[in-house]
């Protein structure tokens, strides 16, 4: 007992259970003297739950321990620079500072949001198998549906700050990142986030989808509310989470690391943490304006009040589309890292992939509106976000030529992380493809708010973010655990996953373009849909099987996976130059850059040079 | 060389064979409008320049997976090959050049399908929580099905009372969302006579999914008669009906917000208001005649219901006499 409440994790529950009923009790107290009702229909009032929520958070932060470094300088005590963690699995359970660790925790707590909405999506998934409402209800299944949006987002925002924290500072020779306490402060953030998220489900839920328009958001139950304050809670871990990742990538780089030596995963990193760091606040405004428009009488977006509701949808996709960018980016940087090592030749253009980020990433703040091309705001306006739109086209191309460039005239093996990348690849082009269609408008009027566009972004989701996550995991979990995970069980999930993937989108975007529309409950019998819907559900259940496969294989792998303490990919990367499992403070020396990062083919050329000098 | 004539040929054949896929599966529904001809031929245009680019991604690389594969044992590395600044500069250009060019086809066509008949047929659309009503202020008829005539244009002006819709028919192709407190417009030629549906492609609450009316395509022939009779059928009512009044109330909308049976809404219920003492924001009370009434629905802003100071009812301005009476008429039953 005293062993696990000595757990962070543990301690910042309790807390936080604490905070929000202290938060929640304080207002219901002051309505009581104020003479206002001081219960709701969910015991306390909306109010209540809202200030409850925030104290909550805040206790959970406090809770587990993540403030109190700062509070200790903020009293005069110095604390020592680097914290030794306890070691084996406890570590993992509190703060520590180490971002080894804190990658790692980003990267199981997003594991385990990706299952929740996953299952969400098997729920409801098995509802839409057959026309008519066989046995949840219609505000269950918009509720389902709405959360598997957000937790989706939210696991993949975590799942992303995963691989950039364990990775960016091994990549360019740090031993840690730029700001250690802001980053477990980031990662802290975001288990009580997601509580507060899910516990919408139990708060009368809310049938807005992940978009949450008002004035639809304006009129669900409290459970909205929940999400709100979910989000814009997690938008924090993400807007620290870019500062100290760039902070990093500017400070700390290894001797003779210059730009275009970088890692083409470090300039993807970058590209992603400029858009978390400077977009995220829209989403995180507009939501809090709705909830003030909810608690205050506010009319932001009440066209009664003199508001509009389509300046929330400007201020909601300014963040939104570029945060498609924000889940991608990391993961086309790791298809170009891994490529050149399963190929065994240079990447392809380095310079213009790693520019394309950039480039991706800046196109990706001018064309929000074209998820706006239907809702009535200045019909010219769809012109030029059409254009902006399609010019995301070319450095989204120059990407996936460079791929296939690189692959022309390699000596490519393939085991199970390219198998991953190369599944990225096709899938990302599946995505990338059906794309234009719905960014120009003529045929956007078609497409819009239908299941084309369900395919679509599950394609570039799935290609961009899902494909590459497992290839990473595949790649860097010996770096980890110091073992390496089965090939066999590998192979088996990738040929679930893949063909069932396709499959799945493929009849997604049919059915969208026979008239299925989006977010849905139940569809009408008479558009012939039923056997397609079928096979669609059937397929999801092939991917939740594929994940099962994967997930044994990681538990297993890491007591009794085959030991893989070397360079087991004869990757010329820093990392792999030194035994696995990583030592704790990364290099015991320090390294020195000497050649071009994926000079693969090049005789007697390598990347780095430990140069003597420790750390 | 050898092998960039054979992937080459490739490519040539798998953009014909998926096309020619695609065109024999068939992507589209029927076309019903003028305008669902513009979609699909940029649709189609798409969808060549598409399969083009599918088979010059995957065509290249299943070959290299299946030539370039490593021999078992063979540890050497591939050619050292770092890039072709020549051949990034085309592969930036070139496709520049296609996204320009669709760009421009895609807002000529854009242009095309907002083409304005000044001949249009206007028709009134009002979508709620959730349901569809449209009103032709040609000829005073109001209906629940959108009957329209083929080979005319119409333009539905579109309003919303609670929150946002999106005014779809699949096989017109167009959409457009339904925004409350201001306008929308929604034009159409429709070609094909026959029986569609109006399906709600905004999510707008829990029955979004049967958010759905008939949309009916006549010839100009039998519109003539429908509209014939819908006259005729509302000239002879007489007098104020409680039936049609329930009727109006499920059609309407009034029923998302205000209850007949006394429980809590957006609203406030109607079970017992007629004739009695409402308490009103400002302190004063009102009695529920039928000129209060009448201004709560045509003027909701002007007396406003104590406690319900948050919520706004939409105004209901087009409502004619004989409806507001049926609605009345129907109040009044619900004692
Ligand atoms: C979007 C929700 C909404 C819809 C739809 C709606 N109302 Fe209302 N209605 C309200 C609200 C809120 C009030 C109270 C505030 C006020 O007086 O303006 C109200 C008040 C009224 C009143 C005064 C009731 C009283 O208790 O004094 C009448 C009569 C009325 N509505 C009729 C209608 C009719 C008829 C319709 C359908 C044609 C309708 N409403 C549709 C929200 C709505
Ligand atoms: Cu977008
Ligand atoms: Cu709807």
């Amino acid at each position: 007992m005293k062993k696990i409440l000595s757990l962070g994790l543990v301690r910042g529950l309790l807390w936080q259970i604490a905070g929000t009923a202290a938060g929640a009790l304080l207002v219901t107290g002051i309505r009581a003297l104020m003479g206002l009702n001081p219960w709701g229909s969910f015991l306390f009032t909306e109010p209540a739950w809202v200030v409850g929520a925030l104290t909550g958070v805040i206790a959970f932060v406090w809770g587990v321990g993540a403030l109190t470094d700062w509070f200790k300088w903020a009293l005069g005590e110095e604390t020592p620079e680097h914290r030794e963690d306890p070691p084996g699995w406890e570590k993992y359970f509190g703060v520590s500072l180490d971002h080894k660790v804190i990658g790692i925790q980003y990267t199981v707590t997003a594991i385990l949001l990706l299952l929740v909405g996953g299952l969400f999506a098997l729920i409801f998934r098995l509802e839409l198998a057959a026309s008519g409402m066989q046995f949840i209800s219609l505000q269950l299944y918009n509720t389902l549906m709405s959360l598997h949006g957000m937790v989706m987002i939210v696991g993949i925002l975590l799942g992303v700050a995963g691989v950039m924290n364990y990775l960016v500072p091994m990549l360019i020779g740090a031993h840690d990142m730029a700001f250690p306490r802001l980053n477990a402060f980031s990662y802290w953030i975001a288990p009580p986030a997601a509580i507060v998220l899910l516990s919408s489900l139990a708060l009368g839920g809310f049938d807005t989808g992940w978009t949450g328009y008002p004035p639809l958001s304006t009129r669900s139950p409290v459970g909205i509310q929940m999400f709100f304050i979910g989000v814009w809670v997690a938008g924090w871990s993400s807007i620290l989470g870019g500062l100290n990742l760039i902070a990093t990538v500017m400070r700390l780089r290894a001797k003779g690391m210059t730009a275009f030596r970088m890692p083409i995963l470090v300039w993807a990193s970058v590209a992603t943490s400029l858009i978390s760091l400077t977009a995220t606040q829209l989403i995180g405004l507009s939501f809090q304006l709705v909830m003030f428009q909810r608690l205050l009488g506010m009319g932001f977006f009440d066209p009664a009040k003199g508001g509009n509701p389509i300046l929330f949808q400007h201020l909601f996709w300014f963040y939104s589309h570029p945060a498609v960018y924000v889940f991608i980016l990391p993961g086309l940087g790791v298809v170009s890292e891994l490529l050149p090592v399963f190929v065994r030749k240079p990447l392809f253009g380095y310079r213009w992939v790693a520019m394309s980020s950039l480039g991706i990433a800046l196109v990706g703040f001018l064309v929000w509106a074209h998820h706006m091309f239907t809702s009535g705001m200045n019909e010219y306006l769809r012109v030029p976000f059409m254009y902006s739109t399609l010019l995301v086209a070319v450095p989204t191309g120059v990407k996936f030529f460079s791929w296939v460039a690189t692959l022309w005239k390699g000596k490519i093996e393939t085991p199970t992380p390219m198998l991953f990348v190369l599944g990225a690849i096709v899938v990302f082009l599946m995505g990338g493809l059906s794309g234009p269609p719905n960014g120009v408008v003529t045929t956007d009027l078609h497409l819009h708010d239908t299941y084309f566009v369900v395919g679509h972004f599950h394609d570039t989701m799935f290609g961009g973010y899902i494909f590459p996550f497992f290839a990473a995991i595949y790649y860097w979990f010996p770096k980890a655990t110091g073992r390496r995970m089965s090939e066999k069980l590998g192979k088996l999930h990738f040929w679930l996953l893949f063909p069932s993937f396709l499959v799945m989108t493929f009849l997604m975007m049919r059915v969208g373009l026979l008239g299925m529309r989006r977010r849905i409950a139940d569809y009408d019998p008479a558009l012939g849909l039923d056997f397609w819907h079928l096979l669609i559900t059937i397929s999801a259940f092939l991917i939740a099987a594929s994940v099962l496969v994967f997930l044994y294989n990681f538990f297993r792998s890491i007591k009794h996976g085959e030991p893989a303490p070397g360079n087991i990919w004869r990757s010329r990367s820093p990392e792999w130059q030194v035994p696995s499992p990583m030592p704790v403070h990364n290099y015991e020396e320090a390294f020195e850059v000497v050649g071009e990062p994926y000079d693969y083919g090049l005789p007697g050329s390598t990347y780095i040079r430990f140069n003597g000098k420790s750390h | 060389m050898r092998h960039f004539v054979i992937v080459g040929v490739l490519v040539l054949l798998l953009s014909i064979l998926t096309f020619w896929g695609l065109e024999a599966v068939g992507l589209m529904p029927v076309q019903a409008s003028l305008q669902a001809q513009t979609v699909d031929w940029m649709f189609r245009l798409e969808m060549a320049v598409i399969s083009f680019l599918f088979a010059l991604i995957v065509v290249p690389l299943v070959y290299s997976l299946l030539v370039f594969r490593r021999k078992p044992g063979d540890t050497s590395d591939g050619e050292h090959i770092e890039g072709n600044t020549r051949l990034e500069v085309t592969w930036t250009v070139l496709p520049l050049i296609t996204v320009l060019v669709f760009s421009y086809l895609g807002a000529v066509t854009l242009g095309e399908t907002r083409r304005l008949d000044p001949n249009a047929m206007v028709v009134n659309v009002t979508a709620f929580q959730w349901g569809w009503r449209f009103e032709y202020p040609d000829y005073g008829i109001q209906s629940n099905k959108l009957y329209l005539p083929a080979n005319r244009q119409v333009v539905l002006k579109m309003n919303s009372n609670d929150v946002i819709h999106s005014f779809w028919v699949p096989e017109f192709r167009i959409k457009q969302d339904v925004v409350p407190g201001r306008t929308t417009e929604y034009r159409i030629t429709p070609v094909r006579i026959g029986e569609y549906k109006v399906r709600c492609a905004e999510i707008c609450g829990a029955s979004h999914a049967y958010m759905e009316a008939p949309v009916v395509v006549v010839s100009q022939t039998d519109f003539q008669k429908w509209v014939q009779e819908s006259v005729a059928a509302q000239a002879a009512t007489s007098g104020p009906d409680p039936k049609r009044g329930e009727k109006l109330y499920n059609e309407l909308g009034c029923k998302a917000c205000h209850s007949i049976d006394g429980s809590k809404g957006v609203g406030p219920t109607w079970k017992g208001l007629w004739g009695e003492q409402v308490k009103l924001s400002d302190g004063t009370t009102v009695v529920a005649d039928e000129a209060y009434i009448i201004e709560s629905i045509r003027q909701p802003q002007a007396k406003i219901v104590a406690g319900f100071e948050q919520q706004a009812m939409p105004a209901f301005t087009t409502l004619t006499d004989a409806e507001l009476a049926d609605l009345i008429a129907f109040i009044q039953t619900l004692k």
